[in-house]
């Protein structure tokens, strides 16, 4: 017979039931969306099937499939430049090469339609280098294009991939690789052979960070022209307002995310037998001379495209409105604020959701304990595109509004007018970052200092106040600005669930191109970036940051950004 | 009633095939200084995180002085025991100073009692100019003699040790060793201490018990013979 007689509580009831509802709240707009699909008929679907999705289909799988084998490739190749290899710049470029983290896809692909416009900057000066007059007699290739969607995701999405091949390659023991030369294998072979297969996991959980970024992405697909399966679900809610028809589409992404994530997992089930832990990291080879060069100008290419290029081009562009005396316009101005004060409010509640979830099911003490099913579940709202999570938080947010309507005699949707169904899309998307913060930070506190406080007399309530929260303080201060930044440069879910007259920065960034006015955007733009730049502080300071908790944060918990 | 009784306690890790402990019993006079001593994975250390209340028993009871712990239908929190516990790890507050880490537990007093409390432990262990010192700026021996002092400060009614000089060098062990047997007996401390070294066990000990298999296999006064010459250990 086995009956536990008693179990010592890491929490009390209610508390654990405040983040059995949190996780709920997650799973919520997808129980809607799977409804809201079910519901719709499929009068739509029959035109949804012949007409617009096997292009979407196609267009989204090409888009995926180019990106992830591009940001693979430019992710690998510099991690291992700097981390194998040293030459004059290296230093720096280690950690510039995370800068294009701060320019979110939109943005990247914003500022490269205009600066690669067929009279554009880029295009002019190549025509003038060759003596050719006029843009008709000599035309490069169009930005907008599947090709140059690739492209330009990939300058800003490549460094998650550089991130965990840097963290990983920096930590492969020099041991490994010199056997592999001494059983006849070259540099090339051993990297080949050795490196690259134990590396493995590390690129999956890379390459997987990248292409959920991919299926966010709404704004770069839109700006240059291609038809993804995201862009399909915004135009049909928003032009066509079929929300039983977007549900559909997004149910189909939802697939497509379940596809990658279990993809991610099978890449790196082998993880723990992968790492080798406590032996002498590889030394880095010192070039010389064309040698140098040659690597110092790969590692910076990456850095010139993916930010220096897009970020210097919103910034001449903004100093030429300054200079024509169009300093911050009010729009900007109101658009900053709003993103501030939406960022700020998401922000605070959603670390404190997530020291809520994440404490609630911290181990206790005691071996195989295992990890809270909750856990797991608040924290997949990031893999969830932000267009998906709205269209899944729309039917129960309008059947709430009208309920609260009713009830009280007002006007309208008073949910969606207060942002609060906004609020809300924002804090479940973005909650995995401060509950794999909070986590992590607990993972690395040695495991009898509760036990000491609870020994000690104190409540696991004044365990917290008194022992964890003063400790975890750096943990939850760092997934703050993180989550502070993602809501800034939020834009899918800003677009289908602000409130009318409600601006943020990417909105009001995507309105301007919309309209083609690149120039007004410039500023918009220029601050979303410059809110990044912390981040990338952030990261550069942390020389490992996919190692420490391995297996205690959830698959797609990231040292990240999104789109 | 002045005793620690274990009686038939069973412990089982979750998704585990065989319990950690299968019937373990010992009653330990209060006032005493008991080791258990046993193979690793013989469950010493599960013993004493069950008595601390940190693993749920599968059957059994644990009664301290007349007081059911642990027993069905009854679980007594961990900090509402008045059970102090000693780690093999030395497990000090880190964003605390070595005084506050010792007052941690005298939360309740008032502050001029709890800070002449703390000035004693401080005093008693030998480490009274180091108050101010931050945990990182102790040694290693400094550093658990803090945390005995923290563990005594709210006089426990049984204090646990489980293997609390294992990270320690053995010169400072051996010194360590001796001078806890002192401080525990000056107080009338009782203590149950998880150890692997039989020599740590007699010099410490009033009482020793060996485990095995998750069961008490022997029970004896310190000093008298033991009853199996080779302790696999």
């Amino acid at each position: 017979m086995r009956t536990v007689l008693g179990r010592p509580r890491a929490v009390g009831p209610l508390w654990h039931a405040t983040a059995t509802a949190i996780a709920l709240a997650v799973l919520a707009p997808l129980a809607a969306l799977a409804w809201t699909a079910l519901g719709a008929g499929t009068a739509h679907w029959g035109h949804l099937v012949a007409h617009v999705l096997p292009l979407a289909a196609a267009q989204t799988a090409t888009l995926l499939a180019g990106v992830g084998l591009l940001t693979a490739l430019v992710g690998t190749g510099s991690a291992w430049l700097v981390t194998r290899t040293d030459f004059p710049g290296r230093a720096v470029l280690q950690w510039a090469l995370l800068l294009p983290l701060t320019v979110p896809t939109y943005i990247a692909a914003y500022s490269y339609v205009d600066l690669l416009h067929p009279i554009g900057p880029f295009q002019s000066a190549v025509r003038a280098l060759l003596g050719v007059e006029s843009p008709r007699q000599f035309r490069l290739p169009d930005a907008r294009s599947m090709t140059g969607a690739v492209l330009v995701l990939s300058a800003v999405l490549y460094p998650y991939v550089y991130l965990s091949m840097r963290a990983m390659f920096a930590t492969q023991p020099a041991r490994l690789m010199e056997v592999a030369r001494l059983l006849g294998e070259g540099p090339w072979g051993a990297f080949r052979r050795v490196a690259l297969p134990m590396a493995r996991p590390a690129l999956a959980v890379g390459v997987g960070l990248v292409l959920l970024e991919v299926l966010n992405d709404v704004g770069a697909s839109e700006f240059l022209g291609v038809t993804t399966l995201t862009t399909t679900v915004y135009t049909t809610w928003i032009t066509r307002s079929d929300l039983g028809a977007a549900a559909q589409i997004a149910c189909a992404m939802l697939a497509m995310v379940a596809l990658l994530v279990w993809l991610e997992r099978q890449g790196r089930r082998r993880r723990r037998a992968g790492t080798v832990h406590a032996m002498r990291p590889a030394p880095r080879r010192r070039l010389r001379g064309l040698r140098a060069g040659l690597a110092a100008a790969a590692a910076a290419l990456p850095v010139l495209i993916g930010f220096v290029l897009p970020a210097g081009h919103l910034a001449v562009l903004a100093w030429q409105r300054a200079a024509e005396g169009h300093g911050l316009s009010a729009q900007v101005l109101a658009g900053a604020r709003h993103s501030a004060g939406l960022a700020l409010g998401v922000t605070a509640i959603a670390v404190a959701a997530g020291l809520l979830v994440a404490w609630a099911s911290r181990p206790t003490g005691g071996a195989g304990r295992r990890r809270a099913w909750w856990l797991g579940s608040a924290a997949l709202g990031y893999g969830i595109p932000g267009t998906v999570l709205a269209i899944g938080l729309l039917p129960p947010a309008l059947a709430m509004d009208g309920w609260i309507a009713g009830a009280l005699g007002w006007p309208g949707l008073p949910l969606m007018g207060l942002g609060a169904v906004l609020v809300v899309a924002c804090v479940l998307r973005f909650l995995a970052l401060p509950i794999g913060g909070v986590e992590a930070g607990l993972a690395r506190l040695p495991a009898p200092l509760e036990q000491v406080a609870r020994s000690l007399g104190e409540s696991p309530w004044g365990t917290l106040r008194r022992v964890h929260l003063p400790l975890l303080r750096p943990a939850l201060s760092a997934s703050a600005l993180l989550v502070f930044i993602d809501v800034m440069k939020e834009l899918p879910a800003s677009l289908l669930l602000r409130p009318a007259n409600f601006e943020t920065l990417p909105t009001l960034l995507y309105a301007e191109a919309a309209r083609g006015s690149y120039e007004h955007g410039a500023l918009a733009a220029l601050l979303i970036v410059a809110v990044g730049l912390p981040a990338v502080l952030l990261l550069s300071r942390e020389p490992a940051p996919a190692s420490p908790a391995d297996d205690a944060s959830p698959a797609f918990m990231p040292m990240k950004e999104a789109t | 009633m002045s005793t620690l009784a274990l009686e038939d306690l069973q412990v089982r890790y979750p998704g585990a095939a065989a319990p950690v402990l299968r019937g373990l019993s010992l009653v330990q006079p209060l006032g005493t200084i008991a080791c258990l001593l046993g193979p690793s994975g013989c469950g010493k250390s599960t013993a004493l995180r069950a008595i601390a209340g940190f693993e749920p028993l599968e059957a059994g009871r644990i009664v301290l002085a007349g007081q059911v712990l642990s027993g069905p239908g009854r679980h007594v929190e961990p900090e509402r025991r008045g059970v102090g516990l000693l780690f093999q790890e030395i497990a000090l507050f880190p964003h605390l100073d070595a005084a506050a880490n010792v007052g941690f537990g005298l939360r309740r007093r008032p502050r001029a009692e709890r800070d002449q409390r703390v000035r004693e432990l401080l005093a008693m262990v030998g480490l009274e100019s180091l108050g101010a010192r931050m945990p990182h700026e102790l040694s290693g021996g400094q550093q658990q003699r803090i945390a005995l002092a923290r563990a005594l400060a709210p006089s426990p009614r049984l204090l646990l040790l489980d293997e609390p000089f294992s990270s320690l060098d053995a010169t400072t062990r051996d010194r360590l060793a001796g001078e806890v047997r002192d401080i525990l007996r000056a107080a009338g401390q009782t203590a149950l201490m998880v150890t692997h070294d039989p020599d740590e066990a007699e010099t410490i000990g009033d009482w020793i018990g060996v485990m095995d298999g998750g069961r008490l296999v022997e029970w004896r006064p310190a000093g008298s013979p033991a009853s199996e010459p080779t302790l696999n250990c």
